[in-house]
């Protein structure tokens, strides 16, 4: 893999961009592997990445239904931060922040992470004493987490209003300064040109249709639109589809699939200098490099694999988005687009090893998966090399939803539900 | 006067009618209907903005929508200015302040044009590969220059003044598109009798009518038919037109979203009119008539201002008048590029020649072409042009290293063909099939009821087209139950029979070519671009589109997807079918933000519900709050007095002498049936059949995972007849899990529910003196401690209005709370009130409410409890019954984690300092000296100042709390360190004395 | 926005009326304080969650306030059939679906 530099970029520059490598490899399938991925987004292309660096596992194929990142990665609004309640939380999203603040050098591949702030803003007692919860434990977590007045809370962003007649007017902030937005298609990008240097085969369009398993009940290969490849382990990340593909290893898994839409406006010069939350108005803003004006809303309420979402839910947002920066009334929307999510019902991941040996899920990540990839990732491939979790990410078992020790992450996930 | 360019006869404005607007700060003339491309071309100008990434100078290149180039500013005032508008798309109004963007110093001279000799540098996706080196450079050097490199336009300073409007319209057939075929329909369904909505996004019907002199319909010159149809189609009642109005988006079940333009255009805008407004249509049948969109020539240099569209070049002559320029190229692959030049000819402007890439076009356009004395130049190819902010020449080849041949021209129009424009159809969530034959994709699998017909359904035969959307229109209406007579439908004809067309690069600007060859003007990309992305390995067209961003600007790809397919299938050595085509969204072009949320915003944001006595607690001062959508009264602060000072005081009159209170936000539901307690037994843990009518009790409701949902006192009035309150944030979803239950688990019993929170005005009064305060207003009920104890209720009359009265108290002091329907309760509040103060009392708010209730230790489900917790956890454990077998949530209590210790138990905390409070959502750790990730042993859930006490309180969720009552914790603050006591939830009154006056 | 054809109002009705309720025909346990964790856990948390047909409820929460059964696509989000709570699920068979429900439940 030649390496990415600003000395490559002159070099090629001057001979017409001839010299550039293919990122990734698509292959045709071998018959088998050591480890299969079904799932090729961000966060399984980064586990078979993780896998190949970290424990020496290459033999594996990450296999994806479609283009590499066109599920949940390549749709979603970017947002990085680490500012969760629980502990166990507050474990992977804090992992995950650390690798992004590397993850450019570590890939060597600009993903443009960028960390400009997320702020969450307040506007009644009961946010602030949620938010005051979230800081203190971050702040004895190791976590930056701040309180900030509104006016502060205007400082740092001037477009927003903070005027008392607001039909809620803002009481306070909390702003996680190492939290921002990086380059989705990127992330994809970049771990699969780096997995498939260390020999990871990315295989596209091709569709998994079943799990099989030998007498032992142990996973023996995936079945799939260009026929049966053997696998010793099988590590599903699948996003919206996740229920579909532990179903075909009858494993019944707590989720539900909702869409999730989101938009952009036009490109406009500098405008917006973070991302900017709200629980109580619903509605999630930054703006991205290209100037586009990045906007988020709630899941529609149904299970839907439409990646589309009714309007009003776009409606909902931008009256929120309008009523907290009133200046861009007049902006006008370019593109609007859905995911599809996977939820669970406290809100949190599950990361685990399943009734079927070989076979390991990474599910639930719902509507906050994109900032946990390489955390998510890097633990994944801990779980599959190792057959256990990773301390880090040991409360993301399935057993939870068994014993009731669930991790309830409805505030921080912040999206309208 | 309206520009050297304008020529005379021609066009359909009426050069008696001017407005005048500035560009740049440079004024002009316009006639009423031009558009800001159409009256600067009338000025002979054609530079009118910079490109994304290399700041090219850019005309306008088409005469539409899908402008990908004149992207300008356009203010009324300071504070109605907006960016990125169509010039295009806009018409002039009087007074119109236009600036164009992405440009400094100026248009003429950009500083940015340095990009442009940089370029090599700036490739597609060069930013993945650099900008990584040294680390901290990215985050304060190269991404902030990035940033301000990037956008178009600047974003408004001033919040909008303007208002919006939305409708919701139902339909039997909604047509999108005015032109030929969206007429024809509309005729037909209109005849008909159904209920037609017919849409189109210029400001008059007629679709290519606009600018194809060569249509006519009926024998009528097809621009003058749509006139009158629409006008037809608009008297009728079942009938209506909108122009001005783009159908943007196609949702599920036939809902179709339409943005129409009111006022934009308008030098004098009525005062009450919104300025946009956004109709929002559910349509039994929808008809898309949305017609063909055509798309350029890609060769290098295609970019220079004053190469455009061969339509767009027809439009500017035959609807504005305006020639655009005085010696005209042409570049095309497809026949209809003649008939503007024919068109231009016979205005009286030169045509330097047309370059075909095509050995044989057609034939009638060749003779006629011949007889106009105009050179075609066939099977050749423009490889480049010359100038800098005009074109001043193309360079001719016959193939690929030939000799050019210069050729001067002034302004320089291209056809490569045309596409049907699919978006709309696609949005249906309908499936595209291929048609190779003539290179476009075209309706084929419909998943919603609709129909395409014309352009946009692969018919571009005039005649057909006409026949096809009538036919359609007629059965739309039939389907929907109309029975008119659609009579016959119209007879159109053109001049020429046009054929064919091209995707992709001609010679000269092939792999092997250099130079920069458009494809997506608004975004800087070229072919060259689409061919580096799949050198790269992108194979999928998403890969490709996103890597190069070709199709992601404001045009949405309307002019290049075509032709990124098929660079890219050649590149990749596929069919263009098997590299496919990226999704269609929605919007079909940009929509305002205003338009979309109308009218929600400012107060009508979301509803705000006040309780009956609210004015009554205005007139007293009260400062309040926010709970929910409910204002709840926080304080009553009296003059001097800050919010400390004020609930120290409420606290200390309300157990000195008494408060009065207004808890009407709580929720209440009348549960009435002889199965009423049955059911009750089920929704909550406490057991109800021994409770007797006339007695209340704290009732906790579960989820059915064991953890606490809700909780309230339930009043039994009678056998079958309960009166049950909730918190005020959790009166609809109790409700709703109540009617889940009995609807749907429990169907067999016999209980109704009715939510009753709006119905009762509800006013506690609390203290020592409260009985005091409100036995001369009731009647029919014995009051004292015998008769009237303790959690009891009863019918009486208060102030001669029947009222439920409660004994009850969440303030730990004799307390009652009076019920009266809500119309009276700002009259009896009036009454009780006067009362309380007599005797020293006073009215208290909810933060006073929230102080007394901890220092007694009662919870607030949602605050001391955040679903995570039981019964047990939250002290509250008593009220679940031990011998009943079944109620929401016995099953979840019994799980591993439910009961297992080391839970989460909810305690006191006092300070060692008394008069430090400390802050809800401190954590509390057992060694303050850990190292960080501390181990956190649980949080506090409320903290108060108690004057009563002359301490600090608080309540909190600590893991084995009750095991730790005695000892010592601490709270970790960012300055200090707080060491506070673990101690029971009960500061005052611990034997519960006063409650019992 | 979908619209929804409430089987008591016997009317469609858009969206904006009705609340999503997740799951069809999973019946609360009898005896639900005798079942095993795992019981308990199916009941409450697993889900079908199908690409394909799903039988799932709604309430016309901005109406008669009642709740009902649907029979949906969750790709096409297309409406087969609504009828009223207490009703015996609706086979694919008895709708003419054939028999299979790809992606979907058992």
């Amino acid at each position: 893999m030649k390496k990415y530099s600003a000395f490559a970029v002159v070099r090629e520059a001057l001979r017409g961009h001839k010299g550039w490598d293919k990122q990734w490899v698509s292959p045709e399938p071998r018959n088998a592997y050591d480890v299969i991925i079904v799932g090729g987004g961000g966060h399984g292309l980064g586990a078979a990445y993780y896998l190949a660096k970290e424990h020496g596992i290459t033999n594996i194929a990450v296999i994806e239904k479609g283009w590499l990142g066109g599920g949940n990665t390549g749709r979603n609004t970017t947002i990085i931060r680490s500012n969760y309640l629980y502990e166990e939380s507050m474990d992977i999203f804090e992992h995950s922040l650390k690798l992004w603040e590397g993850l450019s050098q570590d890939l060597n591949y600009n993903v443009m992470y960028s960390p400009r702030g997320v702020m969450m803003l307040s506007h009644n007692i009961h946010d602030m004493q949620s938010f005051k919860r979230h800081i203190n434990a971050n702040r004895l977590h190791g976590i930056d987490n701040e309180w900030l007045t509104p006016e502060q809370a205007k400082a740092y962003c001037p477009p927003l209003d903070i005027s008392a007649t607001a039909r809620y007017p803002l009481n306070g902030a909390a702003l996680q300064r190492r939290g921002g937005t990086a380059r989705h298609d990127a992330v994809a990008w970049g771990y699969a040109r780096a997995a498939s240097d260390r020999g990871v085969h990315v295989i596209q369009n091709c569709e998994v249709t079943g799990i099989r398993r030998g007498p032992d009940g142990h996973v023996t290969g995936v079945d799939t639109t260009r026929g049966f490849i053997g696998a010793k382990k099988i590590g599903v990340s699948a996003s919206g589809h996740n229920t579909q593909l532990m179903a075909m290893a009858d494993v019944r898994v707590p989720l539900v699939s909702n869409p999730l839409q989101a938009l952009v406006s036009e490109p406009l010069k500098p405008i917006f200098p973070c991302v900017v939350m709200s629980n109580t108005v619903h509605a999630y803003i930054s703006q991205s490099d290209k100037g586009e004006l990045v906007i988020g809303a709630g899941t529609d309420q149904f299970v839907s694999y439409s990646q589309t979402g009714g309007i009003q839910i776009i409606e909902h947002t931008l009256d929120a988005i309008c009523e907290l920066f009133p200046m861009f009334r007049r902006v006008k929307m370019m593109r609007q687009w859905g995911g599809i999510t996977d939820n669970t019902p406290d809100r949190s991941p599950i990361q685990s090893k399943t009734p079927v040996p070989g076979l390991y899920v990474n599910c639930g990540w719902g509507t906050g998966g994109f900032k946990a990839t390489p955390g998510s990732a890097h633990l994944f491939a801990h779980l599959i090399a190792r057959d256990e979790p990773h301390k880090l990410g040991a409360g993301l078992t399935l057993n939870r939803y068994y014993t009731g020790r669930l991790i309830d992450e409805a505030a921080a996930a912040a999206v309208a539900h | 006067m309206s520009g050297e360019f304008r020529i005379a006869g021609k066009g359909r404005l009426t050069p008696a009618r001017q407005a005048r607007f500035s560009f740049d700060g440079k004024y002009y003339t316009a006639l009423e209907g031009d558009t800001i491309a159409s009256a600067l071309l009338a000025h002979g100008v054609h530079l009118m903005g910079r490109s994304f990434k290399y700041h090219r100078p850019r005309g306008v290149v088409t005469a539409g929508p899908e402008e990908p180039n004149a992207l300008m500013n356009v203010a009324r005032d300071a504070a109605r200015q907006q960016p990125n508008v169509r010039a295009s798309v806009q018409e002039v109004f009087e007074g119109m302040k236009v600036t164009s963007q992405n440009r400094f110093p100026s248009l003429s001279f950009d500083v940015g044009g340095i990009n442009n000799l940089l370029s090599p540098f700036f490739a597609a996706g060069f930013y993945y590969k650099t900008f990584m080196w040294p680390k901290a450079a990215w985050k304060h050097i190269y991404e902030p220059v990035i940033r301000e490199a990037a956008g178009l336009g600047v974003a408004p300073k001033e919040a909008d003044p303007d208002h919006y409007a939305n409708r919701y319209a139902h339909c039997d057939v909604l047509v999108i598109g005015g032109g030929l075929a969206g007429i024809s329909a509309a005729l037909a369904a209109g005849r008909a009798g159904a209920e037609v909505i017919l849409v189109d996004e210029q400001p008059e019907l007629g679709g290519a009518a606009h600018y194809d002199s060569g249509l006519t319909v009926d024998g009528q010159p097809a621009y003058e038919w749509a006139q009158a149809a629409g006008a037809r189609l608009a008297a009728r009642k079942n009938v209506k037109v909108l122009t001005r109005t783009t159908a943007f988006g196609y949702y599920a079940h036939n809902f179709v979203a339409l943005a129409e333009r009111v006022t934009d255009h308008l030098s004098i805008p009525e005062r009450a009119a919104p300025r946009e407004r956004l109709w929002q249509v559910r349509a039994k049948k929808v008809i898309i008539a949305s017609g063909a969109i055509e798309r350029h020539m890609v060769f290098d240099g295609n970019d220079r201002p004053g190469v455009m569209m061969a339509s767009a070049a027809r439009a500017y002559l035959n609807h504005f008048g305006v020639a655009i320029g005085s010696n005209v190229g042409v570049f095309t692959a497809h026949d209809s590029a003649y008939e503007a030049a024919f068109d231009l000819a016979n205005a009286g402007v030169k045509i330097a020649g047309i370059v075909d890439v095509r050995e044989r076009p057609g034939e009638a356009v060749m003779a006629e072409a011949a007889r106009l004395g105009i050179e075609v130049m066939t099977g050749q190819s423009v490889v480049t042009t010359g100038g800098k902010l005009r074109v001043n020449s193309m360079s001719v080849i016959r193939k690929a290293g030939g000799t050019q041949r210069k050729i001067a021209v002034d302004a320089l129009i291209t056809c490569a063909g045309w596409t049907p424009s699919v978006h709309m159809f696609s949005q249906s969530r309908g499936k595209l099939r291929f048609d190779a034959e003539n290179q476009r994709f075209l309706p084929d699998v419909y998943v919603q009821e609709c129909v395409s017909v014309g352009a946009c359904n692969g018919t571009d035969d005039v005649s057909a087209l006409v026949a096809e959307a009538f036919s359609a229109g007629e059965n739309a209406a039939r389907a929907a139950g109309a029975t008119g007579d659609v009579r016959t439908a119209p007879e159109a004809s053109t001049a020429y029979r046009w054929a064919g067309g091209m995707i992709g690069t001609p010679e000269g600007a092939g792999p092997e070519d250099g130079g920069k060859a458009f494809i997506d003007f608004q975004n800087d990309v070229c072919a060259k671009d689409i061919r580096l992305a799949v050198r790269e390995g992108m194979a999928s067209i998403e890969h490709i589109k996103r890597f190069t961003t070709n199709g992601m600007a404001s045009d949405q790809g309307k002019l290049s997807n075509m032709h990124g397919l098929a660079i890219a299938a050649e590149a990749l050595g596929k069919g263009i079918p098997e590299v496919g085509l990226t999704t269609f969204r929605a919007p079909y072009t940009p929509v305002t933000f205003g338009t979309i949320l109308s009218h929600s915003r400012g107060a009508l944001f979301d509803p705000t519900r006040k309780t009956p006595i609210h004015a009554r607690e205005e007139a007293l001062g009260a400062v309040f709050e926010d709970v929910g959508n409910w204002k709840r009264a926080w304080f009553y602060p009296k003059p001097g007095e800050d919010m400390h000072q004020a609930v120290n005081r409420e606290c200390k009159t309300v157990r000195t002498s008494a408060g009065i209170f207004d808890a009407s936000t709580l929720g209440k539901i009348e549960v009435v049936g002889p199965d009423a307690a049955a059911f009750l037994n089920l929704m909550y843990t406490n057991a109800w059949d021994n409770l007797k009518p006339g007695r209340c009790r704290y009732g906790i409701m579960l989820r059915e995972d064991g953890y606490v949902y809700d909780d309230g006192v339930v009043g039994r009035m009678a056998d079958d007849r309960f009166h049950v309150t909730t918190t005020t944030g959790g009166a609809p979803r109790v409700m709703n899990h109540m009617e889940d239950y009995l609807q749907t688990e429990f169907p067999h019993l016999k209980v109704w529910l009715t939510s009753t929170t709006e119905q009762w005005a509800t006013i506690a009064v609390q203290g020592p003196k409260a009985r005091d305060i409100i036995a001369p207003f009731v009647e029919g009920l014995d009051l004292s401690n015998e008769a009237f104890p303790h959690m009891s209720v009863a019918e009486c009359k208060v102030c001669g209005v029947p009222a439920r009265l409660f004994r009850m108290t969440f303030a730990g002091e004799l307390g009652f709370e009076v019920n009266v329907p809500a119309d009276f309760g700002a009259d009896v509040w009036d009454a009780l009130h006067a009362a309380t103060e007599a005797v020293g009392g006073c009215a208290y708010g909810t933060e006073t409410m929230h102080v007394l209730r901890a220092e007694k230790g009662y919870i607030i489900v949602g605050q001391d409890t955040d679903g995570t917790l039981t019964p047990d956890d939250a002290t509250v454990g008593w009220a679940v019954s031990r011998k009943k077998t079944d109620f929401v949530g016995i099953r979840g209590l019994m799980r591993p984690d439910l009961t297992k210790s080391g839970r989460k138990q909810l305690v006191g905390l006092k300070t060692r300092d008394p008069k430090v409070v400390l802050e809800e959502g401190a954590q509390i750790v057992a060694d303050p000296n850990q190292p960080k990730p501390m181990t956190m042993l649980g949080h506090v859930t409320s903290s108060y100042w108690s004057e009563n006490l002359g301490s600090s309180i608080a309540m909190a969720v600590v893991v084995d709390g009750r095991s730790r009552i005695g000892q010592t914790l601490y709270v970790p603050m960012e300055k200090e360190t707080i060491a506070v006591e673990v101690t029971d939830t009960v500061f005052y009154d611990k034997e519960g004395s006063r409650i019992n006056a | 926005m979908l619209l929804i054809h409430c089987p008591y109002c016997q009317e469609d009705r858009s969206e904006l009326e009705f609340r999503a309720a997740g799951e069809a025909h999973i019946a609360r346990p009898e005896n639900i304080a005798s079942i095993s964790d795992e019981a308990f856990a199916e009941y409450f948390f697993m889900r079908d969650n199908p690409k394909g047909y799903i039988w799932e409820r709604w309430r016309h929460f901005n109406g008669c306030g009642r709740f009902f059964n649907a029979v949906r696509h969750t790709v096409s989000d297309k409406f087969v059939v609504t009828y009223k709570a207490g009703e015996p699920k609706r086979s694919l068979e008895s709708l003419g679906l054939g028999t299979t429900n790809a992606g979907g439940a058992k």
